[in-house]
């Protein structure tokens, strides 16, 4: 954590209090330079709250934020060396494209041929020099964005901060806006804080994730690490789909709710007592013969490369990914693959924790 | 004419709205349709003769020597109302000072009622919305009485017939429009607009002048020429404030109507009323565009 020369971003213990609620409890979080970092989480988890506390919009209650080392937590938005995409991207409707770009620039006494020199540059980053003169409301959804995006980077922020930032496009453009916005971060290499609720999104742009519930990081790590090792209940479930039993282990496997045992061969441990038992829908092996607890098909959803099957086990019912080839009768055999384990909502591990 | 096509139009539309539909495709052109497009064109005709009507007879009467009844127009025309009231050092007299209160008030208003308005519109303190709905408590009951009372304190005051007297009462009626409409362009502008300018480097004050401002200029426009308009009306306060000392226009109507043959009247009347015709047509667009209704909301 603590860095020689400490670079990127530090969220140090930071806590907010709005209206009598916490929404921002002991955060702390670290962006290393020239990383992107998804804050995500469910709405009222405190991802935006703390978006805007970096921004300087909101002050921290405690706590402090520092930028390359600097302690940046007193300082007003106008003095931090940070720059938002707003989620409605905020764009001055009286201004042309080339005026809102340029406005930080004048604010900032450079020279004309200056100003020109950049906002032209950095609106041929983002591709928009066809709109140069055109007033916002003129232009898509999409090249309004832009127009956002190139606005914060003119300015040469060392940090971007972006609040859901894709949630006004539709489906189509959200994805090839947000290859887009990956591919220029890299590009310039800065350091940036994604907020949104599509783990989706999250998962595909960024290099670590930092998922949030209750003012709190869960877990952050890459997307492999928090899909396939979630640190908490919490995680487990809001990250990808997955199947929860309440269960024990037995030797050879599972056993849940009906003295249904399902057989596993990946348990982290054997130990007795009650576990919260998580599987991913792709690691339930379904066959029509063979080993295996017995299930009933109660429904088949294609969903084109593969399908998903929901099956009733006893009491319990289980989700199962499978290939759109395997042949489904009424009665198939279950096993998991791969299942983990959670006691108290944290995740039982015996391997050293990967990627964390 | 528009007005009493669109009347037509719309009485049509409803006719054929209750009918049921045989043929959607083809338009109907039954006897009830006929019907209801006659009676629109009578009611938009009506509406018209009593609107226009009066200002009709005005602008004759202030042309004319002489009209007397059956006859549909004047019998002799003559400028010679026109040039007396000019003339007249009186009338001329009450003319500039409408024209000076009229301003004078407008800009006071503004001065002591934007910031009002601004805070009304972004902030949220304890009585906000008593404060808000007292403003129009000036307009809530008859006028005069309030005048009165105003006079008493005035007296106590040496306000009568002062100059500051006459603005101070004039801007009874101007300070609910300067601040509610204001309010509600102000609101209008999305705080992040703001947010996003502080980002790039703009303090506060920088961030009202070249984002906020601007964006709620219209609004406030609206509101100036209305409050304009309010002081270049206003009569009741006025004459009981401003007299002998300060006669405005509207205030000289008294004694016009009184002492003056009654094409004098007619022609100050027309001249009270050009600043009305020339604004409100200036800011129709405005006005059309629901500013003025979006301005009485309470939020």
């Amino acid at each position: 954590m603590s860095a020689v020369t400490p670079t990127g971003l530090q969220i140090d213990r930071v806590s907010k209090e709005l209206g009598g609620r916490t929404v921002v409890s002991d955060l702390e979080l670290e962006v290393r330079a020239g990383e992107l970092t998804c804050l995500l989480g469910p709405s009222g988890c405190g991802k935006t709250t703390t978006l805007r506390m970096i921004g300087g919009f909101l002050n921290a209650d405690r706590g402090r934020i520092l930028i390359d080392g600097a302690d940046v937590s007193g300082l007003s938005p106008d003095r931090r060396p940070t720059a938002m995409v707003f989620q409605n991207y905020a764009l001055w409707p009286h201004m042309t494209v080339y005026k809102n770009v340029a406005f930080g620039l004048k604010l900032r006494k450079l020279s004309k041929r200056e100003i020109q020199e950049r906002v032209e540059h950095i609106l041929e980053l983002v591709g928009l020099t066809h709109h140069v003169h055109s007033y916002p409301a003129r232009i898509s959804g999409g090249e309004q964005q832009r127009v956002a995006l190139a606005r914060a980077l003119v300015l040469e922020p060392k940090v971007l901060l972006l609040d859901e930032p894709l949630s006004n496009l539709d489906a189509k453009l959200r994805v090839r806006v947000r290859e887009e916005i990956r591919e220029i971060q890299q590009r310039i290499g800065i350091t940036t804080v994604f907020v949104t609720h599509d783990q989706d999104e999250a998962l595909s742009i960024s290099d670590r994730v930092a998922v949030m519930s209750g003012g709190k990081v869960e877990q952050y790590a890459d997307a492999r690490g928090l899909y396939r090792e979630p640190a908490t209940a919490f995680v487990a479930g809001f990250v990808g789909a997955m199947n929860f039993y309440p269960g024990t282990v037995v030797s050879g496997g599972v056993e849940i709710e009906g003295g249904v045992v399902v057989p596993c061969d990946d348990l982290s441990t054997t130990e007795s007592g009650e576990w919260d038992i998580a599987v991913r829908p792709e690691d339930v092996t379904v066959s029509v013969e063979g080993d295996g607890a017995v299930a009933d098909v109660v429904r088949e959803v294609p969903r084109g490369h593969y399908k998903e099957l929901v099956l009733r086990a006893g009491p319990n019912e289980i989700r199962a990914f499978v290939g759109p080839e395997l042949p489904t009768g009424e009665h198939v055999r279950v096993a998991f693959a791969r299942a983990l384990l959670y006691r108290d909502g944290a995740l039982h591990r015996t391997r050293s924790p990967a990627l964390t | 004419m528009s007005a009493v096509e669109s009347a037509g139009v719309v009485l049509g539309n409803e006719e054929q709205a209750d009918l049921p539909v045989a043929h959607p495709s083809r338009p109907r052109r039954g006897p009830r349709s006929i019907a209801g497009r006659v009676l629109g064109t009578i009611v938009g005709l009506a509406l018209l003769t009593f609107m226009v009507g009066p200002l009709l007879w005005l602008a004759l009467r202030a042309f004319s020597q002489s009209w007397h009844y059956p006859d549909l127009l004047p019998s002799q025309w003559t400028l010679h109302w026109w040039r007396s009231v000019f003339a007249d050092q009186t009338l001329g007299h009450s003319i500039r000072l409408s024209f000076e209160f009229a301003p004078i008030v407008t800009v006071a208003s503004a001065v002591i009622c934007l910031p009002a308005a601004y805070a009304f519109s972004r902030y949220r303190f304890p009585g906000r919305r008593v404060l808000l709905v007292s403003l129009f408590a000036t307009n809530a009951f008859p006028k005069i009485g309030l005048y009165i009372s105003m006079a008493g304190l005035f007296y106590s005051l040496h306000l009568m017939a002062t100059f500051i007297g006459v603005v101070i009462v004039q801007m009874i009626g101007t300070i609910v429009f300067m601040t509610w409409i204001p309010s509600a362009a102000f609101s209008a502008v999305p705080r992040s607009l703001e947010e996003a300018a502080r980002d790039v480097g703009a303090g506060p004050l920088r961030v009202f002048m070249r984002v906020t401002f601007p964006l709620a200029a219209p609004g406030i426009l609206v509101a100036m020429i209305l409050s304009f308009l309010a002081s270049f009306d206003e009569s009741q306060g006025t004459f009981l404030v401003g007299v002998p000392n300060y006669v405005t226009m509207p205030t000289e109507m008294y004694s016009l109507v009184l002492n003056y043959p009654e094409q004098a009247a007619a022609v100050f009347s027309i001249l009270l009323a050009l600043p009305s015709v020339v604004l409100m047509t200036l800011a129709r667009k405005h006005i059309m565009g629901g500013r003025l209704a979006e301005g009485f909301q309470l939020r």
